[in-house]
């Protein structure tokens, strides 16, 4: 393996930084990261570089911009007329530079107003809601089905020609963009804690304003800005080729207009605006993309789980090849086992080349009838094992070391860096099934919960569909739900949550398999239901006699259910052994300490202690 | 779902209303004397007055406006302050030119983004690269310059399309095909580019989702998962998306026809707006308001059949 491998393994989860607590530090490192993105460079010097010739055009221009020399016109470009002249024997190069000045200013007239209309707006309806949020979005959905181009020729026609009061009603119709944006924004902070305790604190709406929410929506508003002024650009020039604009002025579409006329004499007189437009144009869009990818690499530290997808090293095709081929035979005398995971390591690919492990060295089994806990904080790696077995890990994540065996067959080789999904489709399903943690979001909102547990049925066993409905009501009934013709033809919105993962459990084991992963099957659910789901594991598990991997941070569950428990930490194994003697005799500290974190069996010191809620993983 | 649409077909016609009133108080209140605009600096205080009592201009703005849409509803869009054409003739001749084009291209967009989005999301890889960098170039050049571009190089230069498309549907739809393509290719480009971005976003969202995940874990195959669920889901949002293209490509087509020379609406807005030839203008925008209120209306239809939370409420 060429890749060099972090041995420090994973460190404890960074810390999540709230935007609003700490504004400064996530810019400063906004662009930091910015700065060192090479798009981020070219773009930003591309805009300053214009902005510069804009703002100096009186000095650097050698000619006014409407000054024409009649003797001189379609000259080719000369010492005096660098890049040649117009129709009018106007300095092409001269008009060029105070067409910029022209073509920026009203980018950001039409931004500012755009700002100015849509960022209060967009505070006030987001913060307060109400009447004014409803009677805003009304008017955000008519000015949003106006195309730009038609309502800046209404403009034009009763105001005439002038690129600032098109520019402003321009920005007064794209002024949605940012209404949607912030409103959208300060929902989403309006109810978290920071800004609750802002509330009880006695700060003012005013101030609560200005320092946490503005800070949320600052970075969008910049990438906006960026899209806004490129789209002002592009339609003013557009209503300036058409011949709309201020005849007195040098700008871009005056020109392009200009040249096109004398398409046939000097084309060229065409490529300079066209280019000036590209180029400009073209940096706010790089700046924008560059922005939100610095953003964006901000998010993949803060939540390391949802790690996004790092294109494929040149490793992946080979493991693919190797695949193909027979696989190896697992060790003697462990053919009996239904799972084996023998030094487990799993690992993402960084931006700097390195590998950060999250599963190092992890080895256990499970035998048929048997439940194993995994038990672990969020960040030791409980669920990325399970994945692992289950063939389910993200598409950049990487079979760092060890192998897996299902049923005395290796899904996963040693020395394998993927697991094949070829290997895997064979079982998941049929033989594999996963529990999810969160019931809702893993049932497909747009079909019936009956269709979600026929399909897999009619695929995996090959039954009529007839049949697997026969099956699926009877399952339905065996999950402890008392109306299942109801919850059959049921769409997911339908149904509580509880009843949710009841279904999902249903579908775990409509096809019978030999082992079933559960990924913390309890968490999502009120108090009441978690113990009911835990009794119909438990009865399935016996009636079906089959394997059970339980990956929980609960030790209350674990003791409730399992017979024996690996606790994991920072991606390795800690303990592992019989469920009686890791709780009575723990051997690790860590064991221990998680062991003691636990609420049941303790004297409540407060009410405050007490009613506090498990930390979700 | 009937009642859904009668309400959305409502709301659409409250918004043709409000757009249609304020089009018009805009209009008439700010441009001046329009009858001795009309008249020229020749004319008389006396054929001033007659003009403006001819146009109805003598008459209270709110009654003007009432009686407006009162020949409106009949199907009279009054005429041409210049011409004397009635605007409902203009718009009928040039309706069918420009709405052809926008559907052309419209279908294209589709087909085009919809395949590349999803392509791009599914392999990602440097497939996805070469669309994104696509999609920066398609974003930095406006369509109105592409079509200047095309023109310059491929009919005046090279030759190989006529550089005006006049050609109407009668003289064969080889030569008429042939003549649109240039427009058609000019108005797509920043569709394709753009609606291609967003699709293949909305498609990864949903990829990530965990129904996804369990889907896989209950043994159904990628392509099923893929094809059934992920596109079903992310539909929505690709029909939003289209469906803005659609909006903006009603202003970008008023460009590409001026520069290819079509009597589509384009000419007609041009020269309406150049001269505030008043009631065209009206005209042009209240056809615009319509086809965006049809669009959205059809979209509207199909996210509800789309999705069963709208379905069954």
């Amino acid at each position: 393996m060429s890749d060099s491998v972090e041995t420090a393994a994973v460190a404890a989860p960074a810390p999540s930084l709230h935007p609003g607590q700490s504004g400064t530090v996530v810019r400063s490192t906004v662009v930091r990261r910015l700065l060192r993105n090479p798009l981020g460079i070219i773009s930003l010097a591309i805009l300053l570089a214009i902005s510069l010739l804009a703002v100096l055009a009186p000095v650097l221009a050698p000619f006014q911009e409407n000054y024409s020399n009649i003797a001189k016109t379609l000259a080719a470009p000369d010492s005096v007329n660098i890049l040649g002249t117009d129709s009018a024997g106007r300095d092409v190069w001269s008009r060029l530079l105070f067409g910029a000045q022209l073509t920026l200013l009203s980018a950001l007239l039409c931004a500012g107003v755009a700002i100015a209309i849509g960022l209060p707006a967009g505070l006030i309806a987001g913060y307060y809601g109400g009447k004014f949020e409803a009677v805003s979005n009304w008017a955000v959905g008519i000015l949003m089905s106006l195309p730009g181009l038609i309502v800046l020729l209404t403009i034009r026609a009763a105001f005439g020609p002038s690129v600032w009061i098109s520019m402003i009603a321009f920005g007064i119709l794209i002024s949605p963009s940012y209404f949607r944006l912030t409103r959208t924004a300060v929902q989403s902070v309006r109810n978290e804690l920071y800004v609750d305790a802002a509330r009880v604190s006695g700060l003012s709406d005013l101030s609560i304003i200005a320092r946490h929410i503005f800070s949320v929506v600052r970075a969008p508003i910049i990438i906006q800005t960026a899209a806004i002024a490129g789209v002002a650009i592009a339609v003013q020039s557009g209503l300036e080729f058409l011949g709309l604009g201020d005849p007195t002025k040098a700008t871009w579409g005056v020109m392009l207009s200009e040249g096109f006329k004398n398409v046939y004499l000097n084309p060229t007189l065409l490529f300079w605006p066209a280019f000036a437009m590209a180029l400009t144009i073209g940096g706010l869009v790089l700046l924008g993309n560059a922005i939100r990818d610095a953003l964006e690499d901000g998010e993949k530290i803060k939540h390391r789980k949802k790690a996004a997808k790092l294109k494929g090293t040149t490793a992946a095709p080979a493991a693919a090849r190797l695949s193909r081929k027979s696989v190896a035979a697992v060790d003697a005398g462990t053919e009996h086992h239904l799972v084996k995971v023998t030094n487990l390591g799993v690992g993402y690919p960084q931006a700097d080349g390195s590998i950060k492990k999250v599963v190092d060295d992890v080895s256990f089994h499970v035998d048929r009838g048997e439940i194993l806990g995994i038990v672990g904080e969020s960040g030791s790696g409980k669920s990325q094992t399970a994945f692992s077995i289950l063939g389910l890990l993200p598409d950049n994540a990487r079979i760092v070391a060890g192998s897996i065996q299902f049923d005395g067959n290796y899904t996963v080789a040693p020395g394998e860096e993927r697991v094949d999904q070829a290997r895997l489709s064979k079982l998941r399903g049929k033989r594999i099934s996963y529990i999810p943690q969160e019931p809702m979001s893993n049932l497909d909102p747009a079909f019936t919960i009956g269709y979600q547990l026929v399909t897999p049925m009619v695929r995996v066993l090959g039954i009529s569909k007839e049949e697997a409905r026969k099956r699926a009501l009877k399952l339905l009934t065996d999950v402890g739900i008392v109306n299942p013709e109801r919850t059959f033809s049921a769409y997911p919105h339908e149904v509580s949550g509880g009843m949710a993962q009841r279904v999902l459990i249903a579908g775990a084991i409509s096809c019978e398999p030999d082992l079933v992963i559960a990924d913390e099957p309890t968490t999502a659910l009120d108090v009441t239901v978690q113990a009911d789901v835990l009794d119909l594991l438990r009865e399935l598990q016996q009636r079906l006699n089959i394997g059970v991997i339980l990956v929980t941070h609960n030790f209350g569950v674990v003791a409730d259910l399992c017979d024996r428990v690996a606790v994991m930490q920072n991606g390795r194994l800690v303990e592992e052994g019989p469920v009686r003697d890791i709780l009575r005799n723990p051997k690790e500290r860590y064991t221990r300490t998680l062991l003691a974190s636990m609420l049941e069996g303790k004297t409540p010191m407060s009410m405050l202690v007490s009613s506090q809620k498990e930390p979700v993983a | 779902m009937i009642r859904f649409i009668l309400k959305r077909l409502g709301s659409g016609l409250v918004v043709l209303f409000v757009v249609s009133a304020l089009t018009f108080f805009l209009l008439y209140v700010s441009s001046g004397s329009i009858a001795r605009n009309i008249l020229g600096d020749q004319a008389t205080a006396e054929q001033v007055a007659m003009k403006e009592h001819e146009l109805g201009l003598d008459q209270p703005l709110v009654v003007r406006y009432f009686s407006w849409v009162a020949d409106a509803l009949s199907g009279n869009l009054g005429a041409s302050w210049f011409t004397s054409e009635p605007v409902a003739n203009s718009l009928a001749t040039r309706i069918p030119v420009t709405m052809t084009m926008v559907f052309a291209a419209m279908i294209l967009i589709a087909v085009c983004a919809a395949l590349i989005g999803v392509i791009a999301a599914v392999k990602r890889g440097w497939v996805d690269r070469v669309v994104q960098v696509g999609a920066i170039i398609g974003d930095s050049i406006p369509g109105f310059v592409i079509g200047v571009i095309l023109v310059t190089i491929l009919a005046i230069q090279l030759g190989l399309f006529p550089a005006t498309s006049t050609i109407s549907p009668e003289s064969g739809p080889d030569a008429w095909v042939y003549s649109m393509s240039l427009p058609v290719i000019a108005l797509l480009v920043n569709g394709v580019t753009g609606g291609a971005q967003q699709i293949r976003s909305a498609v990864i969202k949903q990829l990530e989702r965990d129904y996804v995940r369990t889907l896989r874990s209950r043994g159904i195959g990628e392509r099923e998962i893929l094809f059934r669920h992920v596109l079903r889901s992310a539909a929505p949002a690709g029909l939003t998306v289209l469906s803005l293209q659609l909006i903006g490509m009603l202003g970008g087509v008023v460009i590409i026809e001026q520069i290819f020379a079509l009597p589509g609406m384009g000419p007609l807005a041009v020269a309406a707006t150049g001269q505030s030839d008043l009631p065209v203008v009206m005209g042009v925008v209240m056809y615009t308001v319509v086809v965006v209120i049809v669009v959205n209306l059809l979209v509207d239809i199909l996210n509800g059949w789309l999705n069963p939370k709208v379905r069954v409420s």
